[in-house]
């Protein structure tokens, strides 16, 4: 049974079992591989996408779920958040891996999507569900700050 | 500039654009590599061409100014990739923006890694240090290939000529040109049979801090894993394992797995029974599905607990000398202070953020691999085998891995060969088939950080000096039964006690001993080896034993280190960067030190810890001094200090694998639990200069992170921490 929401901007119509995980259906359905697979429990957040501006965890969301809402991933990132969010990174030199980038990126964009100066504790509440192996924590907790101060200049 | 995406399709873009227009003459320093790649990956072989040369494997430079370096180690986020095109390209005087980088098929002729000697593979924090020379000297000599180029062309003598980032200047004629528009005419020359390196201080990069080649890549979800390949017709399995190491299938019913929709087949194989779909739900939904009976009778079924108890009485018996220098036993039988502890370390599982893939294209005679390949040549033997070809039939592709700390590189080849062994069953009809390992199956899978109980006493005489230091340690084997069982000597393997055998610490009498306990429970190397554990050990006992002299830390440590200028230097050089002789930290807080050499390279870290509500525990500040050599990215070695201190201080905390009657009681991040970002502590690094050849950082700053916290926990709360993790986590 074909589902159908906006994907990235766009209207999409994935016919797949309405019981897959949205992120299987992004990633073998939708064909965009930037979303990852970590843990499949929601407990690492490299599956981290956009659903209707929040940051959820899409290898526990039914695609059914998302039938009539607005699911944005890593492929269609376009707010000055996401951009600033991705300068930083390259400018920071965030990621070892990079596996669970992707995931970190879309938790720091819908952080600064709704808090433009984020506190210490802020990025701790918004990002301690995205594990990075590599522990860059410390260059991400960085770039987010340097990401903040760049949307006020 | 350029990013590397080791993807099939973008290489087959770069190719197909290359071949499409004048840029195929090319100075191809490995030319068969590009001809052995293109064909391996199912492309049409380069045109031949006359022009095109090949004195050694690792550099491509292109008539668009492209400079290409070869890599033959795996990119896992240690920045290998980075650093082997730093030294290429400064050597070349490349344009850094120009640098591009790929991966090197799996020979070991041409791309052993010099340390483990004929095998390619990447491990023991070696990639630079083993490609330092070999490098430099490719480098060099195709720099040398185009400014004669550029002098024949020109006829100019070539010592008139300068580079700079890419381009020939003859500054008496005032003509330029960059090396693309050379490299028809450096493809005729002759290779030099010697070079002359740069001085270093004459570096424009290495010690400087080039972007990663593939931060680009990894920050907009571009870069390519195992994960994200596809092909036309592509299958995923999923293979359900034993739930005992040791367990067989007795018998198993595939019917409802082979109803679900998706499911094309369910095959057996070695490790057990795969279900092959056309999507990884499906795949998914289908094992969930198997029924399967297993034959235990050979399993190991001890739990963990049962195993530790058995390692503490090895700890009283005989044992095997790794180190024995004086009368350690007597030392401190006449000691005027007698000091011992015992510390006990668990099991630990890699858990790389990407769970383990291959993707495998076996057809008659030939067998394909794509994955976050650790170990080529190894995985290349062992899938030939289990493909039955030959070596030499077998390709790999080595892409990005999601991390791998080691779990990667592992003797058996355990996923490399799982994956081979399902495409053989089905059919071996040229299918692609993606073996996929969900989390649950990593962290159930084995290759763990191996369970150790050490045992140390030590004997300080009137003055509060050191006298005796005797160390036993007990834990199974990593090499014991691999390919490397040779380096086993005298019943010594040497990863169960480097770090400890080798303390460097000026005590006249010194015994390690060894007892190597056998259970079922597969082990191998995680990050930073045996200093992931002999180094908690030794670290921790020091700081008891300096605590029973009556000694500060830093200067008892210090005093003991006159012979080991490097080790003093990076404990002093942390000591003040973290301003130790500021004296003890306000009520509630404690400062630790702990020092390591591991893979030639010296580490010292002061960790500063805060004590909360019940006793919890607060990592605040690490401080990090590292000598490496010569720093080729300082960047990327402070990148690799903190990812290894936060790996480690996750480890320490957090970290065990546990068996109950055999069956692993982790499973997820869930009850597995690794450090998060609130727990991440600011972290301070401090490259020493020097210009010692470059040794690696990907693993060292891991070993001293544990006992600095530990030792920080002492000072604040006056309690020792023995047993890994620490209790609750993060309690003291």
């Amino acid at each position: 049974m074909p589902t159908s929401f906006t994907l990235n901007g766009k209207p999409a119509v994935l016919d797949a079992d309405p019981s897959m995980p949205l992120l299987w259906a992004l990633r073998e359905v939708a064909g965009l591989p930037g979303t990852k697979f970590g843990c499949g429990m929601a407990m690492c957040g490299a599956c981290t996408v956009h659903l209707d501006g929040q940051a959820i965890r899409s290898c526990v969301m039914a695609l059914s779920q998302v039938a009539g809402r607005e699911v944005i991933t890593i492929e269609g990132l376009q707010s000055k958040q996401a951009k600033a969010v991705q300068a930083a990174w390259i400018e920071l030199q965030v990621p070892q891996c990079g596996y669970c980038q992707s995931g970190q990126v879309m938790s720091a964009t819908a952080l600064l999507e709704k808090n433009s100066a984020p506190t210490d504790a802020d990025i701790d509440a918004a990002m301690s569900g995205n594990i990075c192996r590599c522990a860059t924590y410390s260059r991400i907790r960085a770039a987010i700050h340097t990401a903040a101060q760049s949307i006020k200049a | 500039m350029k990013t590397h995406t080791a993807s099939l399709a973008s290489t087959r873009r770069d190719f197909l654009k290359s071949a499409g227009s004048a840029s195929v003459m090319a100075l191809t320093i490995g030319f068969e590599w590009a001809v052995s790649s293109r064909r391996a990956a199912g492309m049409a072989a380069a045109p031949a061409s006359g022009a095109l040369f090949s004195p050694n494997a690792f550099l491509r430079i292109g008539s668009d100014n492209s400079v290409t370096v070869i890599a033959k180690h795996v990119e896992m986020g240690q920045g290998a990739y980075t650093g082997i095109a730093t030294v290429v390209a400064e050597e070349l005087d490349a344009d850094w923006a120009n640098v591009r980088v790929e991966s090197a098929p799996a020979d070991a002729k041409r791309y052993a890694n010099l340390v483990f000697g004929t095998l390619q593979g990447t491990g023991g924090s070696s990639a630079m240090a083993n490609s330092w020379t070999q490098l430099r000297e490719a480098g060099a000599k195709a720099r040398a290939m185009l400014l004669a180029a550029a002098a024949k062309d020109w006829h100019v003598p070539a010592a008139e000529l300068t580079v700079d980032k890419g381009v020939v200047h003859h500054v008496i004629s005032k003509r330029q040109a960059t090396y693309g528009s050379l490299v028809k005419t450096a493809a005729t020359l002759t290779v030099p049979d010697s070079i002359t390196l740069k001085d270093p201080k004459d570096f424009t990069l290495i010690g400087r801090k080039p972007p990663r080649v593939d931060v680009a890549a990894k920050t907009d979800g571009t870069a390519q894993f195992t994960l994200d390949v596809v092909f036309p017709g592509m299958l995923v399995a999923l293979l359900k394992r034993p739930p005992l190491f040791g367990a067989t299938v007795k018998s198993f019913d595939a019917s409802a797995a082979g109803a679900v929709p998706g499911v094309v087949k369910v095959v057996q194989v070695p490790r057990g029974i795969a279900v092959i779909a056309k999507s990884f739900w499906a795949a998914k939904q289908g094992r969930d599905a198997l029924q399967i009976e297993w034959d235990e009778s050979q399993a190991e079924k001890r739990s963990s607990a049962a195993l530790m108890d058995e390692y503490r009485q090895l700890a009283e018996r005989p044992a095997l000398p790794a180190r024995k220098e004086g009368d350690a036993a007597k030392a401190i039988r006449d000691a005027a202070h007698k000091v011992s502890a015992s510390y006990e370390f668990p099991y630990l599982a890699h858990a790389p953020m990407e769970p383990l893939d291959a993707v495998v294209k076996l057809g008659a005679g030939s067998c394909e691999i794509w994955a976050g390949d650790q170990f080529q040549t190894i995985d290349q033997a062992n899938a030939a085998r289990a493909a039955g070809l030959e070596p030499q039939q077998v390709s790999i592709h080595t892409l990005y891995a999601g991390g791998s700390f080691g779990r990667r590189a592992n003797f058996g080849s355990d996923y490399i060969v799982e994956a081979v062994s399902i495409a053989k069953a089905f059919g071996a009809d040229g299918t692609p088939i993606k073996l996929q390992w969900t989390r649950e199956d990593d962290i159930h899978g084995g290759l763990y950080r191996p369970m150790y109980f050490h045992k140390l006493e030590a004997g300080l005489n009137q003055q509060g000096q050191l006298t005796g230091w005797r160390h036993v340690i007990v834990g199974q084997s990593i090499m014991a039964g691999g390919m490397f069982a040779a380096m086993i000597k005298d019943g010594i393997d040497p990863t169960s006690v480097e770090g400890a055998a080798n303390i460097a610490y000026d005590i006249p009498n010194i015994a390690v001993d060894l007892s190597t306990a056998k259970t079922g429970v597969p082990v191998l190397w995680w990050r930073v080896v045996g200093s992931s554990h002999t180094v908690f050990a030794v670290e921790a006992f020091i700081d008891e034993v300096a605590h029973a002299a009556g000694a500060d830390a830093f200067t008892f440590r210090r005093k003991l280190l006159e012979h080991h200028p490097r080790l003093k230097a990076v404990l002093e050089l942390a000591a003040d960067k973290a301003g130790w002789s500021s004296g003890p930290m306000a009520a509630g807080k404690g400062r630790g030190i702990a020092v390591a050499e591991a893979f030639n390279t010296y580490v010292a870290q002061v960790a500063e810890v805060s004590v909360g509500e019940g006793g919890s525990i607060k990592v605040d500040r690490v401080v990090c001094a590292v000598d490496c050599g010569i720093a080729i990215n300082p960047d990327i070695i402070a990148a690799q200090m903190e990812g290894g201190i936060g790996f480690g201080l996750g480890a320490v905390r957090y970290g065990a694998i546990t068996l109950k009657d055999g069956r692993i009681e982790q499973g997820n991040f869930n009850n597995y639990r690794v450090l998060r970002m609130n727990e991440m502590p600011k972290v301070e690094v401090h490259i020493m200069p020097s210009n010692e050849a470059p040794t690696g950082v990907g693993e060292p700053g891991v070993a001293p992170i544990g006992p600095a916290v530990a030792n920080a926990v002492f000072a604040a709360t006056g309690k020792r921490v023995r047993v890994l993790p620490f209790p609750d986590g993060a309690r003291a």
